[in-house]
């Protein structure tokens, strides 16, 4: 549904976007991570048709951004950055303007009005100026003016910023049940945004994509990804050490914490996919040496460790 | 054309929304009316004309139109709108003229209202009402013209004082350059031919044709033409925003 090619964007001498290509289907919920003044925003500002890319081609059904923007514009909903509206009108009002922009008339247009009030709990404020709203009811207007044509391409730029964390929750609920019949893309800085909601998730670090996986191929990039943190009381760590050492399955073995009586210790696999064998060695040593083990938990691997360590180059003491 | 009007009843709805409308109307009648009455002696004369009221149109729409028309663009960039109507299925061109319509309708129906003055010199005595409507008519142009110029520089920035002041400057240099007042002294200074040419961007030589009764299609193809120019000049200087 959308394609984009080798697209890139500079701003005088900085150059904001940079070769950046991907596509999505129908059905996928593609979250778009990276630092802030990574390029997100321009990405998805060009993808919209709100600013001309400098180089590179974005197709969204098939039309052509640039040469043929109204068509376009028609199959997306698009909430932008900290979701501006008009302020004079009242929420119907201003749903009502969308619509009506989007060619949706008379009975369709109370209908279209309606269903993006329901969907975006916006039911008490319906009447009420934008002006008077709270930040997440304004968001969620913003929000539902984005749906109010049920388009088959959603693009949102922080859809959650700024809401509590009960509205956090239903708009990922709404955004996971759209993306079952919707293609979806949306910026976020929150990483457990993505493995809430995303099927897909690019990484852009400097106008460049770093990364491009499912939020479980992106975890798995992680260096702590399929090792075991082992809690044990009353041994000392040296001892630990050189128990958990003799488990052949083993790479290398950190002590993380080593506050008596109790001695944390990580031992990483040392190649992917033998990670069953290696918590059956583990618990092998353990019972061994009659070590008082608390808890072993294996380590799913940290989104957000992935994101420091390839997005980390511009917050780098140079 | 749908997504013009769509765009034009938005604004216009923004117009009355806010005590904005109210004001600039009572304003504008009692200023109109001061002008008229006070200063342009309106009674003293016992003549059947309404010159001493359409004489002082284009002082009075110099600071009125800007302050009607400084927030078109210059709003929606201070309040980042501009990003969710441009990436509405509508072109630039719609949203440009669908807002220049709204104010230029609300700046007519303020002209509109003024309408108690002809009713009044009708009843008073016997004017020739063609040279009446012909001024309304020229009214109606000359708000367009500096409205559009008001819509060019509030793309320009996003404040609306600063889009004020430069639109004020523009229309005031529009007056000024074919004012005889001022292009007598200047024709001591620089070459006839230079005031001449300055002078043929000014809108007061069109004014006065409309005031005398003439509707000659020269000065609704320059009136036209002001308007048309401000307007495109608004395009260009929106898609440059955001290239």
């Amino acid at each position: 549904m959308i394609k984009v090619e080798n697209l890139s964007k500079s701003f005088g001498p900085k150059n904001a976007v940079n070769d950046v290509s991907f596509s999505l289907e129908r059905g996928e919920i593609l979250g778009f991570l990276g630092p802030n003044g990574a390029g997100k925003s321009t990405t998805m500002r060009m993808i919209t048709g709100y600013i001309p890319p400098t180089a590179g081609v974005v197709k969204v059904g098939g039309n052509d951004v640039t040469q043929n923007p109204i068509e376009a514009k028609r199959l997306m909903g698009y909430l932008p950055e900290s979701a501006p509206l008009y302020t004079d009108m009242t929420v119907e009002g201003f749903l009502g303007f969308c619509a009506e922009v989007r060619g949706i008339k008379g009975a369709d247009k109370a209908k279209a009005i309606d269903r993006a009030i329901d969907m975006c709990f916006l039911k008490s404020v319906r009447h009420q100026s934008v002006d008077t709203l709270s930040k997440g009811f304004r968001h969620r207007t913003g929000f539902a003016q984005a749906i109010i044509h049920d388009p088959d391409i959603l693009v949102m730029d922080e859809p959650t910023d700024g809401l509590d964390p009960n509205q956090k929750h239903e708009v990922r609920s709404l955004i996971r049940r759209m993306g079952q019949s919707k293609a979806i893309i949306f910026s976020t800085h929150i990483l457990e945004e993505v493995e809430a909601a995303c099927t897909r998730a690019i990484i852009i670090d400097q106008g460049k994509i770093v990364a491009n996986g499912t939020p479980d191929e992106l975890k798995a990039k992680s260096e702590l990804a399929n090792s075991y943190v082992v809690s044990i009381n009353g041994t000392e760590s040296s001892a630990v050490r050189d128990g958990l050492g003799t488990v052949i399955q083993s790479a290398k073995v950190t002590i993380v914490t080593d506050k008596a009586p109790t001695v944390v210790a990580r031992v990483f696999p040392k190649k992917a996919g033998a990670d069953g064998e290696l918590g059956q060695a583990i618990f092998a040593v353990a019972a061994q040496n009659n070590w008082k083990v608390n808890e072993i938990k294996k380590e799913e691997g940290r989104l957000d460790d992935v994101f420091r360590n390839i997005t980390l180059s511009d917050t780098k003491p140079q | 054309m749908k997504s013009i009007w769509t765009i034009t009843k938005r604004e216009l709805g923004g117009y009355f929304n806010s005590p904005v409308a109210y004001v600039f109307l009572v304003i504008f009648l009692l200023m109109t009316a001061a002008f008229t009455f006070l200063i342009g002696q309106f009674m003293d004369r016992n003549q059947a004309t309404l010159q001493p009221f359409f004489m002082w149109h284009p002082w009075i729409y110099l600071f009125l139109v800007p302050a009607v028309g400084m927030r078109l663009w210059s709003e929606e960039r201070r309040q980042g709108t501009m990003e969710l109507l441009l990436t509405l299925p509508i072109s630039l061109w719609h949203c440009i003229i669908g807002k220049f319509l709204a104010s230029w309708i609300f700046l007519t129906l303020a002209l509109v209202m003024t309408f108690p003055i002809w009713i009044t010199v009708n009843y008073l005595g016997d004017p020739d009402n063609s040279v009446i409507v012909a001024s309304y008519i020229g009214s109606f142009f000359l708000a367009g013209a500096y409205l559009s110029i008001t819509s060019m520089t509030s793309a320009f920035t996003r404040n609306q004082v600063i889009s004020f002041i430069l639109s004020v400057v523009i229309c005031l240099f529009l007056v000024l350059c074919g004012w005889p007042p001022v292009t007598d002294v200047v024709e001591t200074l620089a070459p006839r031919s230079v005031v001449e040419f300055v002078a043929a961007f000014s809108v007061m030589p069109g004014i006065e044709q409309f005031n005398n009764g003439q509707i000659d299609s020269r000065a609704v193809i320059y009136f036209l033409s002001v308007i048309g120019f401000p307007l495109f000049a608004t395009n260009v200087i929106i898609r440059g925003l955001r290239a």
